[in-house]
């Protein structure tokens, strides 16, 4: 086996780990660095989920994303920094300290996954591997300028993800062009038995930009309260040029996005109390204290280990879930969760995708927004394709007031080569 | 409205130690965000049917687990090949 060097300076802070030198060998992605990301297990090499909780812990197994990386010959450098579990829009909530935006360091990279963007947009890898909650990849994909997939729900195995919210996460391609994201796609994807929502729907593609004929539906929702006119407008002139080449645009509704913000926080805190009961110090992470009694000690443990927000959710989420409130927030958010995924399921009998911005404004500035409510509230455009599992991409679609705004495509279930393929169509489109 | 006792309550249930200085903050921030969760309150009760969901579940089959000294090399409280935790009783 060949190794690369790799000793690019980490400016931004992108990285947790780097390691001076990586692995390689023969296959698709033969000589690439490519960063993982610090939530998905890799044998030998630390893995802390950007959370103090898990300080030290070097995990006996690889992630199946992992596997398959190794086996395409993928050189990993290092993993990336991360909103603590994945809990964040900023990447400030790291125990690492927040990671910087390479299009403007006073501003942060998004998030949770704003290492493995800003590790990409500043040129250190070529790609990196991201996890996509509820905009988890494409809200820094947006905020960085680069192009960041969420695949289908079960098309990515998710073995060896440090969970967060198990119904709503998938692992998916971060990189600079639509190529590369395709090229990444095809090694992630397919069936794992050891995930027991992994789908036999392996990826086999090659970005195809002819999309004369193409419905694209494009939600009024999209361009409501809450969005910013220029972001809207800049997304608006990159959808017209996908009019220009020759697809077809018109407007729909999604009435249930009123309810979708609140059905994703609900259902993610929930899943969060129930995966984060397993960090108590006893298998991993800093020990507890053997001698103190078990709710003192794991109470002390999580105390030290948490940060805030991740407390935070916990609590939302077992106060959900507690005898009285059940059925108020949990049932009424899947209930809820039901309806956007069937609002999708009728527009797709009638578009091909569905068009808008990725996120409603550009890139905060560090430590600009405090109040974690209208943090929350950033993620209104992309939480809908997390909640019906749906495919969706943010391609690099101009600048608002010089920092990067980005166009999502959002497809039907198991079509990401379709929403490959218009992005593919756009980022040809632009670069003409 | 959730009250600070309330919060508390929840700290205990998940095992979150919080301070004492942190519990008017996180209660603060709790009631902002229940409130939002009221819509919810909105969708209707008919519509909490479950849809058709297949079971998709394969049949376990035993494989050679991890070797001892990997399952156990994270944790620093072990004993004759198991993790000590600490006491219950």
């Amino acid at each position: 086996m060949a190794t690369i060097s790799f000793s690019q300076k980490d400016g931004h802070n992108a990285f947790i780990p780097t390691l001076s030198e990586a692995d390689t060998g023969p296959g698709a992605l033969s000589g690439i660095p490519l960063a993982g990301q610090d939530n998905i297990s890799t044998r030998g090499l630390p893995t802390t989920c950007g959370s103090r909780i898990l300080e030290g812990y070097v995990p006996p197994y690889d992630a199946h994303v992992v596997t398959l990386l190794k086996k395409a010959g993928a050189a990993i450098v290092g993993k990336t920094n991360m909103d603590e579990f994945g809990m964040g829009t900023t990447t400030e909530n790291s125990a690492f300290g927040p990671t910087k935006n390479p299009a403007d360091p006073s501003r942060v990279p998004g998030g949770s996954s704003g290492g493995s963007a800003a590790a990409v947009a500043s040129g250190m890898v070529r790609m990196a591997l991201g996890t996509d909650t509820g905009g988890s990849i494409r809200c820094p994909a947006a905020f960085c300028g680069i192009v960041g997939h969420k695949p289908t729900y079960g098309r990515v195995s998710r073995y060896g993800l440090i969970a967060y919210a198990n119904s709503l996460e998938q692992i998916g391609p971060m990189a600079r062009s639509v190529s590369d994201i395709s090229l990444l796609m095809e090694v992630l994807s397919g069936y794992d038995p050891r995930d027991s929502t992994s789908i036999n729907c392996p990826y086999s593609h090659i970005p195809d930009p002819e999309i004369r004929g193409l419905k694209i539906g494009v939600p009024e929702e999209y361009f409501g309260e809450g969005v910013d006119a220029k972001v809207a407008s800049v997304v608006w002139d990159g959808i017209t040029l996908l009019e220009r080449k020759g697809a077809e645009v018109i407007t729909c509704r999604i009435p249930s996005m009123v309810y979708a913000l609140a059905a994703y926080y609900v259902t993610c805190t929930s899943e969060a109390s129930s995966n984060l009961a397993r960090f108590d110090g006893v298998r991993y992470g800093p020990p507890a204290d053997p001698k103190l009694p078990w709710h003192d000690a794991f109470q002390q443990q999580r105390r030290h280990g948490f940060g805030i927000e991740v407390k935070r959710r916990i609590m939302l989420g077992t106060f959900a879930l507690s005898s009285g409130y059940y059925g108020k927030y949990y049932a009424k958010a899947q209930a809820a969760r039901q309806q956007v995924r069937n609002d999708f399921l009728r527009l797709f009998r009638t578009f091909d995708v569905i068009a808008g911005p990725t996120m409603p404004t550009v890139a905060f500035r560090l430590g600009e927004k405090t109040d974690p409510l209208s943090m929350y509230l950033s993620d209104i455009l992309t939480v809908p394709a997390n909640l019906a599992g749906i495919p969706a991409i943010s391609v690099p679609c101009g600048t608002s007031d010089g920092l990067p705004v980005g166009l999502q495509i959002m497809g039907p279930h198991f079509k990401d080569e379709r929403v490959i393929d218009v992005a593919y169509a756009f980022e040809q489109g632009v670069s003409r | 409205m959730v009250s600070e006792r309330d919060v508390l309550h929840i700290a205990e249930l998940a095992d979150i130690g919080i301070d004492k200085e942190e519990l008017a903050e996180f209660t603060g921030r709790f009631n902002e965000i229940l409130d939002y969760f009221d819509i919810l309150d909105q969708v209707s009760a008919d519509e909490t049917r479950e849809s058709d969901r297949a079971n998709v579940f394969r049949e376990d089959v035993v494989e050679p687990p991890l070797p001892e000294e990997e399952v156990l090399a994270n944790s620093r409280e072990k004993e004759d090949g198991f993790f000590r935790a600490p006491r219950v009783m």
